[in-house]
């Protein structure tokens, strides 16, 4: 389980980077933090001609907190996300996801936007940021364009970066007044990929009532799915039974597939059960948090 | 008086080393060597074509590439089939490189030394195999079946029938008022070490001498597998086992082909080479164990009683037989745990298919047992509306009954007697610990919180410190120092610490002082290894018998020495005294000094001892019978096993919504006999029920019907971390000694994996009130297994099911 | 086609090192058989297990997962980093002796530099805490009782030492 060889730059500046990256065009592969990518080198069902390693561009090794949301460079680490009171005031979605991202060790390594352009369906950041409608920004030798979650996810494995491009930035919106998020998920073990996880971001008025709601899965779909949960919940309180409904509502809406751990019927139930939780909890965060503004 | 070593909490003598990186394991090893690599099949079944290695040829780093065509005279034959049995008919083994058919995806069909690993996968890439593929046997029913043949020449896949009895099962079941029937199932799962599989080899041309290092639990029959394979005489082969980094029966199957190959391409290019498995490879080429389907028939009275028990079973023994049928037929003799039907019958079927080989992996075979044994139990208390602890008492042998022969063969073709232990008292104890009684009353609180929650037990009786024989050798060296020595190997039980502790009470020396070797065919030639609970039994026996050889000798020394009547003397600290003359004193290193008459004078202390300055001179300097110096060497070799039993007792919580299953408690009642050191028995007995639990919930060999291993990596197969093992294993120790050797003790490495399965099996059942008759089960499989027996998350709430009677 | 050779310095346990590996080296290998730091074990590379977790600048990182290369500029800290100046045992490793908080030490490499980061984050950690500081190593011989146990003693052991040290400053 070693890598197969391979060519390799080590740019120091985003410059650099996106121009070693222009030149290799189609061969260009770029190594940031790695735990996805070396796994898959091990074991040699990778064999890029050429890694470009960011790990010196220390540029794009920053988390900038605004009020309008929170940004993480490409050599920004899990765990600084994790560790950071100001993004998670600004966004709470963001520390209750990340700390489900693997094991504490894999976070000291793994970056943020490395996992979002890895775009693994059971990545907890790709949920993130499609739930949340955040962007990346993308550098190439032309310039620096923006893609939308919704435009980011172009399959499993698959992002739209394009070769020649390195994404520099991913942006997570802040969260909204009135709003309230939950991530929860079931994995075999603790720390493994999820067999199916749920975040969900959830909007009360100013009674309390549900006023609008979305939900994003984990291990369900080839690229993440984001569904509007609203028409069931709009109106409702939230400890409502009738939301129940909702599980037979997301039920209704995926396919997911079996894989050794799991049956499609288990997955689709743990989706419908989940969402229930994520919305529930969502709900009263939104409601603590408007109890405490 | 030193206070005894024995049964005290001693702090490993190994751990200094071990903590500080300072371990010596095997790739830790020959920093000078080139690097074996395997070209594994990547088909489960197929015949080889054509292997071209032209592509391979340019690449950087290669030194040799040899395939089965380089090999000849025993290198040609098929690997030895280890332990032969009448029964096995149809045992196949493979070859150290495959001939013209591979079996499983896995197999050796090529080997490459280079000068690294990088290297060398480089090459095992570069090499093309052209295969035919043929049908493939996957599992149980379809190896059954016998559509396709793993082998052409074994009809029906079935190396082995074998039926074992005792009275007249059917008889008895026909009779019986009451009749039950269980169709059971057990998965694959695997030993897995954290450290895989490794070999060194160095060929010295200028003595034609072989040293090998292997991560092995048996170092001499590496060494005697080697010479037969090599054409060398056993004194030119040295086998030395370094620090292991965990066996659990995986190292005890020998050779690999691996062994024989880095030995074979070390003496052939004259330069050392280094084999180092890595994790994918330990998937796919080291052995796996437990996968087993189970029929019961059990014939009962109205109090629970068993008259009759007739079990049939079918054993996937994977692709070849190298360890004969030691598994299978550990679950056929071990299965009746602390019970006595009136009848048993066994047979089983040992079945060929297209997977890697099965070989012991710890508890081997009584696993599967228990699982049979006691989910039987547990119906047949369902069945009568009676306490499953109470349906086991009443079948229980009895203390007066022992020894309690059952009239069965066991695993070392010996007859199945159990020796001592009080399964009364132990059940007794367990209850104690768990709370059983009070067990209602939890439930019921649970419940009324929305919770689910069951309990469950489970019991076992392991045969354990099986013969032939180990050996000890304790020599005490003029510096006081002394050296023990026994051939068996370690993989991190604590062996050094618990041998010297016997010697430091047998001698009457300092721990400190003493050191241990373990596993090294020079020091100790004769020795067979590391298995069937066996090392402080029958090595710990052996050593003790030696080291009161060595005192014997000393006090004889130090009775001459000292003018005095033997009897008189006792030794605290390393040093002979007289009792009641003080001053009157030698230390054992003056003693070893004097018990070896030299001709040459080294240092001041060698000098006390030439033959030309004591001795009687009307003797000849080392007089008849006797040897120079101060060394006891004995071997133990017992009649038969001795028996260590235990039960176990869990409570598991079910989660209504997402059947994810947590094991809340887990109680452990032990009996290994005599302790030596309380810290390690509970050391080995958590890691046991780490493995049980992983074994119940987690662990599986996930292979698809092309015979391809889904989940051959640590992502996939779910060994369990922290989180998924209860905070504490609770523990409470009975000791019951055994009367069969030296030091009253039975094995412990074993039991805390056996009865796992039947354990968590039975407490889910509890939690959820229909039976549960396949291990390991995951959320997953809760999750159909509700919606077969309609027990949905909406009725989560609801009571258990009316006919099951409360267990208190 | 051998293969580039690239020049990499890192500090290792305090001391500087050069060395020359292909881009592909994996940080573990380099530290196991370019500088024979062999206390740093591999028990997967595929970055599950956590044997070959070692101090990357002072965070806990899988050895296996990082290429040497992306190490050069930066500290690392293997077991044997962990042993104080003086040849005894941190208190760490002492715990693990005093809980017999190992059995082979195969993982236990891992164990000891996981557990030397989490308890200077936080030293006095709950039993719970302690668990979670573990919960990303594999070990398949202790069942982690004495793992747990051997983190609060660590804990107990280095109060003790600060104190100490306070006392006789």
């Amino acid at each position: 389980m070693k890598p197969p060889a391979f060519d390799y730059s080590r740019p120091t500046s985003t410059r650099e980077a996106v121009n070693v990256l222009a030149e290799l065009g189609e061969d260009g592969n770029v190594l940031a933090g790695g735990q996805s990518l070396l796994p898959l080198l091990n074991m040699r069902l990778a064999a890029p001609r050429n890694l470009v390693d960011i790990n010196a561009v220390t540029e794009l090794d920053y988390l900038r907190v605004t009020p309008d949301g929170v940004r993480v460079g490409a050599l920004s680490r899990h765990s600084a996300l994790e560790r950071s009171d100001d993004a998670a005031r600004v966004q709470p979605l963001l520390r209750q996801a990340v700390r489900l991202v693997a094991h504490a060790t894999i976070r000291n390594r793994g970056t943020t936007v490395g996992s979002i352009v890895h775009a693994d369906p059971s990545g907890e950041m790709t949920a993130v940021l499609s739930l949340l409608g955040g962007s990346v920004r993308v550098a190439g030798s032309a310039g620096e364009r923006t893609v939308p979650a919704e435009d980011f996810f172009l399959g499993p494995l698959e992002s739209a970066v394009r070769p020649g491009e390195l994404a520099v930035e991913a942006f997570f919106p802040a969260r909204t007044p009135g709003s309230g998020s939950s991530f929860t998920e079931i994995s075999r073990r603790h720390g493994d990929y999820a067999v199916c996880g749920v975040g969900a971001v959830v909007e009360l008025d100013a009674d309390l009532r549900v006023c609008g709601a979305r939900a994003a899965f984990l291990s369900i779909s080839p690229t993440p799915l984001v569904l509007d949960l609203a028409e069931v919940v709009h109106g409702r309180s939230f400890d409502d039974t009738a939301i129940e409904e909702l599980s037979a509502y997301v039920q209704a809406r995926i396919d997911p597939q079996p894989d050794i751990h799991a049956t499609a019927a288990y997955r689709s139930h743990l989706a419908g059960a989940l969402t229930l939780r994520a919305v529930r909890e969502a709900a009263r965060a939104a409601a603590d948090l408007e109890r405490t503004v | 008086m030193i206070p005894r070593k024995f049964g005290a909490r001693v702090a490993r003598v190994e751990d200094e080393r071990l903590v500080s990186g300072a371990g010596a394991y095997l790739d830790d090893l020959g920093a000078d060597a080139l690097t074996l690599a395997v070209v594994r099949s990547p088909h489960a079944h197929a015949k080889i074509l054509d292997i071209d290695v032209t592509g391979a040829l340019e690449v950087d780093g290669l030194i040799a590439i040899y395939t089965y065509e380089d090999l000849d005279g025993p290198m040609a034959d098929p690997l030895p089939l280890l332990i032969p049995h009448p029964a096995l008919s149809h045992g196949r083994t493979q070859y150290v490189l495959a001939k013209d058919e591979v079996n499983y995806a896995g197999e050796a069909v090529a080997m490459v030394v280079a000068v690294d690993r990088y290297a060398a996968e480089d090459i095992v890439e570069r090499i093309v195999v052209d295969y035919e593929p043929l049908p493939v046997v996957v599992g149980i029913q379809n190896a059954r079946a016998a559509t396709h043949l793993v082998h052409e020449d074994v009809p029906g896949n079935v190396a082995a029938n074998v039926v074992q009895q005792v009275g007249d099962a059917e008889a008895a079941i026909a009779a019986a008022p009451h009749v039950l029937e269980l169709d059971l199932s057990i998965e694959r799962s695997a030993a897995m070490p954290l450290e895989g599989r490794g070999v060194l080899a160095r060929w010295d041309p200028d003595f034609g001498r072989l040293r090998i290092w292997s991560s092995t639990q048996s170092s001499t029959g590496v060494r005697a597998a080697v010479a037969a394979k090599l054409g060398l005489d056993l004194s030119d082969v040295t086998v030395t086992t370094p620090d292991v980094g965990g066996g659990f029966g995986v190292k005890i199957m020998h050779p690999w082909p691996e062994e024989i190959l880095v030995s074979w391409a070390a003496r052939r290019l004259q330069r050392p080479v280094k084999f180092t498995e890595d994790r994918r490879e330990h998937f796919v080429s080291s052995a796996h164990e437990r996968g087993q389907l189970q029929h019961v028939r059990v014939g009962f009275d109205d109090e629970g009683r068993l008259l009759g028990l007739s079990v049939r079973f079918w054993h996937d023994h994977g692709a070849y037989t190298p360890y004969g049928l030691i598994v299978p037929i550990i679950t056929s003799t071990q299965l009746l745990g602390p019970y006595k039907p009136d009848a048993y019958r066994v047979e089983f079927d040992s079945l060929y298919t297209n997977t890697v080989v099965v070989t012991p992996y710890r508890g081997a075979g009584r696993p599967q047992a228990a699982f049979a044994m006691e989910r039987t139990m547990d119906a047949i208390a369902q069945k009568l509306g009676i306490d499953r602890t109470e349906v086991r008492s009443r079948n229980f042998i009895t203390p007066d009954d022992m020894p309690y022969d059952h009239q069965l063969t066991f695993q070392d073709g010996r007859p199945l007697i159990y020796d001592s232990g009080d399964f009364p008292q132990s059940l007794a104890t367990l209850k104690a610990l768990v709370g059983w009684d009070n067990f209602t009353a939890y439930r019921d609180a649970a419940r009324a919180a929305g919770r689910r929650v069951g309990i469950g037990l489970a019991c076992y009786v392991e045969g354990t410190g099986i013969g032939p024989y180990e050996g000890g050798t304790v020599e005490i060296e003029t510096s006081g120092r002394i050296k023990v020595s026994t051939g068996l190997t370690s993989q991190g039980q604590g062996h050094r610490t618990v041998f010297a502790q016997i010697v430091a009470d047998e001698l009457g020396v300092s721990m400190d002082d003493i050191d241990v070797v373990t596993g090294d065919t020079d020091r100790s030639p004769f020795a067979v290894g590391t298995f069937a609970s066996r090392a402080a039994v029958v090595s710990g026996s052996a050593i003790a018998l030696a080291a009161r050889k060595a005192r014997a000798k000393v006090l004889k020394l130090a009775a001459e020495a000292l003018e005095a009547d033997p009897a008189d003397l006792e030794i605290t600290d390393g040093v002979v005294r007289v009792t009641g003359a003080p001053g009157a004193e030698i230390s054992l290193g003056t003693l070893a000094v004097l018990s070896n008459p030299l001709r040459y004078a080294f240092d001041e202390q060698s000098k006390l001892a030439t033959q030309f300055t004591v001795g009687d001179s009307s003797q000849p300097p080392v007089p008849h019978g006797e040897q120079p110096g101060i060394e006891g060497n004995d071997y133990y070799s017992p009649m038969q096993a001795t028996f260590a039993n235990g039960m176990h007792a869990a409570i598991v919580e079910t989660d209504p919504v997402t059947a994810e299953i947590t094991v809340l408690r887990y109680c452990v009642v032990h009996d290994c006999g005599n302790i030596i050191n309380p810290i390690i028995v509970e050391g080995q007995i958590h890691g046991g029920v780490a493995q049980g639990i992983g074994g119940a919930l987690y662990e599986r060999m996930a292979y698809d019907e092309d015979g391809q291993l889904q989940n051959a990596s640590f992502m996939d197969f779910l060994m369990p971390y922290v989180t998924e093992l209860p905070d504490r294993i609770e523990i409470d120790h009975l000791e019951t000694p055994s009367p069969l050797n030296p030091l009253g003790i039975k094995g412990a490495g074993e039991a805390g994996v056996i009865p796992g399965s039947a354990a968590i099996a039975s407490a889910i059942e509890d939690a959820e009130g229909f039976p549960v008759r396949a291990m390991p089960i995951s959320p997953s499989e809760l999750f159909h297994l509700r919606l077969r027996h309609r027990r949905t998350p909406a009725d989560a709430a609801a009571p258990a099911q009316p006919e099951r009677k409360s267990i208190s | 086609m051998s293969e580039q050779l690239h020049d990499i310095r890192l500090t290792v346990n305090g001391a500087p090192r050069n060395v020359v590996v292909p881009a592909r080296r994996l940080l573990s290998d380099c530290l196991r058989h370019d500088l024979q730091l062999t206390g740093t074990h591999v028990g997967c590379e595929h970055g599950v297990c956590g044997a070959c977790t070692v101090l990357l600048d002072g965070e806990p990182v899988r050895s296996c997962l990082v290429l040497a290369v992306s190490a050069h500029g930066h500290a690392v800290t293997t077991v044997e980093g962990l042993t104080r100046p003086d040849g005894r045992l941190s208190a760490v490793q002492q715990a693990f002796r005093d809980c017999h908080g190992l059995q082979c030490g195969f993982c236990t490499p891992g164990f000891l530099t996981t557990i030397t980061a989490g308890l200077r984050d936080n030293p006095t950690p709950s039993r719970e805490q302690a668990r979670d500081m573990v919960a990303g190593n594999l070990c398949r011989c202790t069942g982690y009782q004495n793992i747990v146990a051997s983190v609060l003693r660590a804990a107990e052991l280095a109060a003790a030492d600060h104190d100490r040290r306070a006392d006789a400053s």
